[in-house]
């Protein structure tokens, strides 16, 4: 098995990604979409990460856009959160297939 | 096989297991505990690459914000059948097809992908203490002795000497260092003022339909 690198890293980045992608397609539930791309942001901060440790040009940038990553999702959530708690709230439901009418 | 591939493995796996976990499973409480265990191993990732700043606010920030968020976020709307939502048998077929082709595409890339052409740095000092916090501190204030070049253009860096002898801007360089303390305190007023709005728009409302019918 060869030593842990860049590609290592890479593939578990890659894993995290694709199952935020899936978990965003296949959930009804709307928290459950949002953790799906929580898990897409996940495999992102790993890439840079991995980038930053593995890369010497991408050193501080690695590092630096990892760190925005993060702190967009919390952002990101809390927004998403405020949104699924309203729709709750009005129509008693978090099922997306049931939120077509959600228009202004 | 030395003690850091060994960890970095251990932990590599349980974090994708985990992160399958989160999409496989019904009951989106649990989903959530998954995804608490996939984020704290995404922190041990970082902390086994070195990055010990970045592995501390994901626990922070990730761990313990935004999940308690999102788990609270669940209690206040998991009720009856909302716990258990199901997808058809169908749906869940394309998922893991698509899912499937989708991982062996990055894979592929991935493995086949040649880094060398990518931009190259000249690293001044001992690159074993590169990754430490004070040296991320010095690298956002473009200290040029942390990060000798950017990697990306445009991004503007200190003033250098002869701008501070003669006060004009000189034409820059084609590559120079890069400062990301404004970025940085963008990115932290951008999430206070989002905070505020996300509590605005989930407040409590007053009934109106109260008042308008005395």
């Amino acid at each position: 098995m060869a030593s842990v690198g860049l590609t290592q890293y890479l593939l578990i980045g890659a894993v995290l990604f694709v199952c935020g992608v899936v978990c965003m397609a296949i959930k009804r539930n709307a928290i459950g979409v949002l953790m799906g791309v929580e898990l897409v942001l996940n495999g992102a901060s790993v890439n840079f990460a991995a980038f930053a440790r593995f890369h010497e040009a991408f050193r501080v940038e690695g590092q630096v856009f990892a760190l925005f990553t993060i702190v967009l999702a919390a952002a990101e959530a809390a927004i998403a959160l405020a949104i699924v708690l309203n729709f709750y709230n009005n129509y008693l439901t978090v099922d997306v297939d049931s939120a077509e009418e959600l228009k202004g | 096989m030395s003690l850091g591939d060994i960890l970095f493995w251990i932990v590599g796996l349980m974090t994708a297991l985990c992160a399958v976990m989160v999409v496989v499973t019904q009951h989106i409480v649990r989903c959530a505990i998954w995804l608490l265990f996939t984020l704290a191993g995404t922190a041990g990732l970082f902390f086994l690459l070195g990055l010990d700043f970045l592995g501390a606010t994901q626990l922070f920030v990730y761990v313990g914000g935004t999940l308690v968020l999102v788990i609270f976020g669940v209690m206040l709307t998991a009720t009856g059948p909302f716990i258990q939502l199901r997808a058809g048998a169908g749906e869940w077929a394309i998922a893991i097809i698509v899912g499937l082709l989708l991982y062996g595409l990055i894979a592929v890339s991935w493995m086949f992908a040649d880094w060398s052409k990518l931009p190259e740095a000249a690293l001044p000092d001992d690159p074993k203490q590169m990754y430490h916090t004070e040296q991320l501190g010095r690298g956002l204030l473009g200290d040029t002795s942390v990060q000798p070049v950017s990697a990306l253009p445009g991004v503007p860096g200190k003033p250098r000497a002869a701008e501070k002898q003669t006060g004009k801007l000189q034409p820059p360089p084609s590559r120079q260092a890069s400062a990301y303390l404004l970025p940085f305190e963008i990115v932290s007023v951008h999430l206070l003022v989002v905070l505020i709005g996300a509590a605005y728009l989930a407040r409590a409302k007053r009934k109106r339909v109260v008042a308008a019918s005395q």
